[in-house]
């Protein structure tokens, strides 16, 4: 991702199809992402605050189902 | 005699008609009764490369503000655009062209007007695929109805599409698909990925079917009354559709009126009409009513008589809770309970989950089991109250598709227009009405079904 990118806002996305509830994002950005009482994530909305971003790009690369994604905030 | 731009329909196609503009007679209209009423579909005389968008069609429809009627009420034209938009721009694709999907697999309990305007009015239906397949720059499209008893009679639909096959009236290949019954298989990526040979369950969006759908073609999904609309703004023009319904809704709606009336059935009514002078023409209550479901299961509850003078169109139901959805009205007798109608249906919602979203698929048996215990659960559940409001906040906006927020809608809308009951049950447990046989239709799935 090049740099001019990251300094557009930015927001996680869920695809809740992908998703199986292994909860590494929770343990990776509790700021913005919760667990409900099934252990699935609900995200904070709103864009990704700027000093999150890297924290919220590595949730998105170690999710092991690749259920989470960073999409330009529209 | 290629006259760009010109339509090839030579004929006068009669006297606008009034309403009802859709479904006029007990009897189905066949081709050639079809053709002497309205002549045939203005369809360009020289036939555009497939992928090439005839976009006229398209303007004529946005100014006539047409949305689809299938549900979720969003601007025909601008769903049309970005399916023509994504056909021309070129790739891959641009020379195979756009799908089209004519999306009569009606899968609210609560709603017949699209089966019966497929038996009545099939051309009406297949011109509008005719027409809209010329707009977008499709090459082929699908008429969808639900498989089975629960959809219309296959036979006569695929017959009218033949006759016209034969009549030369079909520009693009059109061809009956049936759907595997369930309350999510007709949403529009299920559909998509029905036809693109998986199961009819939703998917998840990005891409949109109007990107890449059917075939992996750029599909446009509108509901089929919209098409029938469609079809008629073709040959009359914006401003004739706009003569019935308010500025902002114009036109007109097909509405399954259903539950404690007189005379339950379709009606066709200006979008503004108010619910009562409609419930009027549906006979009238047949007996003290208490509330009326507007909008199907994804809509809301309104009290009555309170509500009676509410127009009826997405700007007046949505602030107040419900909504057209897809032209649903369902009057709930002062007899019946309300919670426990709601926790039915809840319960039917949850049994439509497809299974693939954690949200969904704990959170509405959740939900369901919350207002069960409301309805009928003993006196001081309030802590079944407080899940259940929780669980309408955790489930809302969680699914790939839109079972999820729709049930919630319902839910919510439940406990707000019952108030005076739920304090009832909370304090006295459940009234004598829980039990009275169900008022909505919850279809009971056959077994084996998804």
């Amino acid at each position: 991702m090049s740099p001019r990118r990251r300094r557009e806002p930015q927001r996680l996305q869920l695809n809740p199809i992908a998703c199986e509830a292994h909860g590494v994002c929770i343990e990776l950005l509790p700021e913005l992402i919760a667990a409900d009482p099934w252990g699935y994530p609900v995200i904070a909305p709103g864009p990704v605050p700027q000093q999150l971003l890297p924290l919220a790009q590595r949730a998105v690369n170690v999710c092991p189902t690749l259920a989470l994604l960073l999409t330009r905030a529209g | 005699m290629t006259v760009t731009g010109a339509p090839h329909a030579a004929r006068d196609p009669g006297r606008p008609p009034r309403i009802p503009r859709l479904i006029t007679g007990s009897a189905p209209v066949s081709l050639a009764e079809h053709l002497d009423r309205y002549g045939p579909p203005p369809l360009r005389a020289d036939r555009p490369a497939a992928g090439r968008a005839v976009t006229g069609l398209i303007d004529e429809i946005d100014r006539a503000g047409l949305t689809g009627r299938g549900g979720a009420g969003f601007p025909a034209a601008r769903k049309m655009r970005a399916v023509a938009d994504a056909a021309s721009r070129g790739g891959t694709f641009s020379s195979v062209g756009a799908v089209v999907i004519a999306n009569g697999a009606e899968s609210e309990p609560a709603s017949w007007k699209d089966r019966l305007l497929l038996s009545r009015a099939p051309h009406l239906v297949l011109d509008g695929v005719a027409l809209a397949a010329e707009a977008v720059g499709a090459s082929r499209a699908y008429l969808c109805v639900h498989a089975g008893p629960v959809g219309p009679a296959a036979g006569p639909l695929r017959d009218a599409i033949a006759s016209r096959d034969r009549a030369g009236l079909n520009r693009v290949p059109v061809q009956l698909a049936e759907i595997p019954g369930g309350y999510v298989t007709s949403q529009e990526t299920a559909l998509v990925g029905f036809l693109n040979g998986g199961p009819a369950r939703p998917a998840f969006v990005p891409p949109r079917p109007a990107q890449r759908g059917a075939h992996r073609r750029p599909t446009l999904v509108q509901n089929v009354e919209t098409l029938a609309h469609a079809a008629l703004i073709a040959r009359y023009g914006a401003d004739w559709f706009r003569a019935a319904g308010t500025a902002a809704f114009p036109g007109t709606a097909l509405m399954s009126v259903g539950g404690a009336v007189r005379r339950p059935g379709v009606y066709e009514a200006a979008l503004g009409t108010t619910l009562a002078s409609l419930l009027q023409r549906a006979g009238g209550p047949a007996e003290a009513p208490a509330a009326v479901l507007a909008g199907g299961y994804f809509g809301g509850w309104l009290p009555l008589p309170a509500a009676q003078h509410i127009p009826l169109s997405d700007e007046a139901l949505r602030p107040a809770g419900a909504s057209l959805g897809p032209g649903v009205l369902v009057l709930l007798p002062e007899s019946s309970c309300g919670l426990a109608e709601t926790a039915r249906a809840v319960r039917y919602l949850a049994s439509q989950s497809a299974g693939q979203c954690g949200p969904c698929s704990n959170g509405l048996p959740a939900l369901a089991e919350a207002m069960e215990w409301i309805a009928y659960g003993r006196a001081g559940a309030a802590d079944g109250l407080s899940w259940a409001q929780q669980l309408l906040r955790l489930v809302s906006g969680r699914g790939a598709c839109h079972l999820p927020d729709g049930t919630a809608s319902m839910a919510a809308s439940a406990l707000r227009v019952f108030g005076a009951d739920l304090l009832r049950h909370l304090t006295r447990g459940p009234c004598q009405r829980v039990s009275r046989a169900g008022v909505l239709p919850v279809p009971r799935p056959p077994a084996g079904a998804s």
